[in-house]
């Protein structure tokens, strides 16, 4: 296993302010992520999370640093990423299977269009939308729309899926599903993926690791959560595990005062560069 | 009662009213009145019914309506320049306007997808279309005889140069104003510039663009009347201006009726294409 998968290095953002010095939303930022890990980052508002996904999927360039994925350097986007907007970002002028077709023929060019429609459909029929698929966007619901967005994501089969806070405009029952639905498939194909998310439950339901980024601007990653929970997670059961207070309180933690305070009480030998990792649990408290 | 009945149906034994009401109207005040005085034979038939019976010269709806089923019947006759049916004038006027505003269609978009994608053409541009736009087409004339030299071709010029700014400007608007979501699904899937051009920006710019041709084919349609009473010879404007100096009121109003129902079939026209394209969010 290539524990390099993506290599993002010193990456810096700057944004040219009207007046005085650019405002540096963060800089030397470094993670790597390891093939088929499923990542949550987690932090505030304006913390310039969604702009490190942008630059993984090429949308955005870094000031400074750079991105490797698999070995090769990203300087634009790419059909090896595939990006799941937060709006869904669905073409409201056509049908669910044409806008998932719509990818997969700009995947394979080459591919006859019985053989696109075919692949699309069976996108559409994995994220379970099967008989929705000649519905426009604005004929589906949220959850369904965000569904599409999936299927499509999925259906250029990318090395990974760059989710950005993918299901916070869904209601809770929903957003449950959808989180099953995603974790069933990363697990079933083994897929890379990194997603933004600002909700503690989710993160700690899905991710393998969840990176903790302190407040803006100047924003740090202040260290690497592994997921204590065991990979079987069922969502009834989960919160009764004695590492799941622990991993909690540790997040929550950081988002109510440790991204704030992280800047001016930085732990001994921190390097921004290499931030430590850590594993809350039962056996070994985080916090003293 | 009425009020259980149906709107449109409401609505349409209202405007049947109204237009009875119009039509009364018009009649009464149009009939003759008492007659003059009695004069000599000769001189009355000098001086016609208006002067010797109080008849007024204004035709009443019954003489219009008697020679708009007369011209209806007969819609291609042609006994020389000055007398043509109705149908073959509004053909050479839907003919000038169908070529002038297909060659603005044919510039305006092209161009307002230049503008829109690049903001410096469209600083660039900005202070010449400004300018341009608020210039009265028919300003355009005078320069159109002189250097195209022909009288028809001046008319299509200045059809083409009024379509032009509303789908130019529109155009520019739609496609500059294509949400940034839908362009980073096309660059994630790298999609090349021409298959983005005509799978993202021109669909997801539709609308408007079709907004745009809508404004343009009404001011063709308003345009094109004044224009062909400058340049003479045929069309429905001209037709117009030959009967008023034929003082035949009658036939005027026939026009003004014509033109404006032509109008409303091209306005329907493009709506229903526009409805076509749109999409709803």
């Amino acid at each position: 296993m290539n524990d390099r998968f993506i290599s993002i290095e010193a990456i810096a953002r700057r944004f040219p302010k009207r007046t005085g010095e650019p405002v540096t939303i963060f800089e030397d930022l470094s993670l790597s992520i390891a093939r088929g890990e499923f990542v949550c980052i987690i932090g505030h508002s304006g913390c310039g999370k969604s702009t490190v996904l942008n630059v993984l999927a090429g949308l955005d360039q870094p000031d400074a640093g750079f991105v490797f994925i698999d070995g090769k350097q990203i300087t634009e986007p790419g059909l090896d990423r595939a990006v799941i907007f937060q709006s869904h970002a669905l073409l409201p002028w056509k049908t669910a299977l044409a806008n998932v077709a719509y990818a997969v023929a700009s995947r394979w060019p080459s591919l006859k269009r019985a053989e696109v429609n075919a692949r699309a459909q069976r996108a559409i029929d994995l994220v379970g939308l099967h008989g929705a698929e000649m519905k426009r966007p604005s004929e589906l619901s949220g959850g369904m729309r965000q569904r599409v967005g999936i299927a499509r994501a999925l259906s250029i089969e990318p090395k990974i899926l760059l989710m950005d806070e993918p299901f916070s405009a869904l209601d809770a029952l929903t957003r449950g599903a959808l989180q099953d639905e995603v974790r069933r498939i990363c697990r079933d194909t083994g897929q890379t993926l990194f997603m933004i998310t600002h909700d503690v439950d989710e993160a700690m339901y899905l991710a393998d690791k969840i990176v903790l980024m302190t407040n803006g601007p100047g924003a740090m990653i202040a260290e690497i959560v592994e997921n204590p929970l065991p990979q079987e997670r069922k969502r009834v059961e989960i919160h009764r595990h004695p590492d799941y207070y622990p991993l909690r309180n540790h997040l929550i933690d950081f988002l109510v005062t440790r991204s704030v305070t992280f800047r001016d009480e930085m732990p001994a030998g921190y390097d921004r560069k290499k931030p430590p990792v850590v594993r809350p649990g039962a056996q070994t408290p985080a916090l003293g | 009662m009425a009020s259980t009945a149906p709107l449109p149906l409401r609505a349409g034994v209202l405007s049947l009213l109204i237009f009875v009401i119009f039509a009364l109207a018009w009649h009464m005040a149009t009939r003759g009145g008492p007659a003059g005085p009695a004069m000599d034979p000769e001189y009355a038939k000098l001086m016609g019914a208006t002067a010797t019976q109080g008849k007024s010269a204004m035709p009443g709806p019954l003489e219009v309506g008697a020679k708009l089923i007369e011209h209806l019947r007969h819609p291609f006759y042609d006994r020389g320049p000055n007398d043509k049916g109705l149908g073959i004038q509004l053909a050479f006027s839907m003919l000038r306007v169908a070529a002038g505003y297909g060659l603005a269609v044919l510039v305006a978009i092209p161009l307002g997808f230049l503008i829109g994608m690049s903001p410096l053409m469209n600083k660039a541009l900005d202070p010449f279309i400004q300018i341009m736009k608020p210039v009265s087409p028919l300003a355009w004339m005078p320069l159109a005889l002189y250097t195209i030299k022909d009288s028809g071709l001046s008319a299509i010029f200045v059809i083409f140069i009024c379509s032009l700014w509303p789908m130019l400007v529109n155009t520019a608007f739609g496609v500059s104003g294509v949400r940034k979501e839908w362009l980073n699904v096309a660059r994630t899937l790298e999609v090349g510039p021409w298959r983005r051009a005509f799978t993202v920006i021109l669909p997801a710019a539709a609308p408007t663009i079709f907004t745009g041709m809508r404004i343009s084919i009404g001011i063709a349609w308003l345009v094109i009347v004044a224009a062909e009473m400058l340049v003479g010879g045929t069309g429905i404007g001209y037709f117009v201006w030959n009967e008023w100096n034929n003082l035949s009121i009658t036939n005027v109003i026939i026009a003004i009726l014509l033109i404006g129902v032509v109008g409303m079939l091209l306005d329907q026209l493009l709506a229903r294409a526009a409805r076509a394209v749109t999409f709803p969010e």
